[in-house]
């Protein structure tokens, strides 16, 4: 099984590459592009074959490891 | 006193820890490899600046769970005095020893000049040396030195005195223009509920002596060592 994971800063919270992507994109000529947030993908391919072990492994390790949570949030995806 | 100086693959201030407390304050030093699993034997922890484990996934992320974590845990539980300078700071958040976390710098530059510090709180054995107010100047290196967190802890860190040096200007007001990172109320560096534990992100050993033309950080350094003389002498006491 294959784990998708996406890691970015919770909402409220200043995110200073986005802003500095979304001033880029603006001046690039991207006048639509706004709330930038910049985050980490990361994939991990797993032996477990029950889905709901899998993931709660993987949002073991997402609390764990992967993501800060006092600044960031996590979602995940699972793929046979 | 035998001060232990913890270095993390990445570490780059350990030597100049040691040499700092070793050849200015005239202490013995053990530097303390990560994979140790005790800190038997030592008076205080230093978890030094640098960029442990390359800073890959977040700063600090992956060396707090070095195995020395663990005894630096079960050291500081007891009341072992320990001291995070930059990364260092950055594992303490990491650990859980401290509260909060570090954002990417508001600037999303890496900044390495001098910043000063007003010492908000001289009543801990990180500061005792200093006058309450006093302003430092302290370099600062880093690219995740904005430090966050929630309203709730934050006042929590406020009212109990915890906030021991805030990023000033010169004359010591605390202002946002004062701030190098966009740290949450100029925090520069806190102390836990129970005062043994810092971090600061300004390198105090980097300004501790007379030829490097500044020694604003020897008070700091200079403070635990006098702080840990004074509770030896105590327990020689009763």
């Amino acid at each position: 099984m294959k784990a998708k994971i996406h890691v970015t800063l919770k909402q409220g919270i200043l995110d200073p590459q986005g802003k500095a992507i979304e001033h880029a994109l603006d001046s690039l000529g991207f006048k639509q592009a706004a709330n930038v947030r910049v985050g980490k993908y990361m994939e991990l391919d797993l032996q477990e074959q029950d889905k709901a072990k899998a993931e709660a492994e993987v949002k073991s390790m997402c609390e764990k490891l992967l993501a800060n949570t006092i600044i960031e949030e996590y979602r995940y995806e699972l793929q046979s | 006193m035998n001060i232990g100086v913890v270095v993390f693959p990445g570490s780059n201030c350990d030597h100049d820890c040691r040499h700092v407390f070793h050849d200015v304050l005239g202490q013995d030093v053990t530097m303390i490899w990560h994979k140790e699993t005790s800190l038997a034997g030592l008076d205080a922890v230093i978890l030094p600046g640098g960029f442990s484990f390359g800073d890959y996934l977040r700063t600090g992320a992956i060396a707090r769970f070095s195995p020395v974590m663990q005894a630096v845990k079960r050291y500081a539980a007891e009341g072992g005095m320990v001291l995070g300078i930059c990364n260092g700071f950055q594992i303490l958040l990491e650990a859980g020893l401290l509260p909060g976390a570090m954002l990417r710098n508001k600037s999303l530059h890496f900044i390495c000049r001098e910043t000063y510090v007003k010492v908000e709180n001289a009543a801990t054995p990180f500061t005792s040396a200093c006058r309450s107010g006093q302003v430092l100047k302290i370099p600062i290196a880093h690219a995740d030195g904005n430090y966050y967190t929630d309203p709730v802890t934050l006042a929590g860190l406020q009212a109990n005195a915890q906030v021991v040096f805030r990023y000033c200007t010169a004359d010591g007001h605390v202002i946002p223009e004062a701030c190098p990172n966009g740290s949450l109320d100029n925090i520069a560096g806190i102390r836990n509920a129970e005062g043994n534990v810092l971090g600061m992100m300004p390198h105090p050993e980097r300004c501790a002596e007379a030829m490097l033309g500044n020694e604003d950080g020897r008070l700091v350094l200079a403070s635990m060592v006098e702080g840990l003389k004074n509770a030896k002498r105590s327990e020689a006491v009763v």
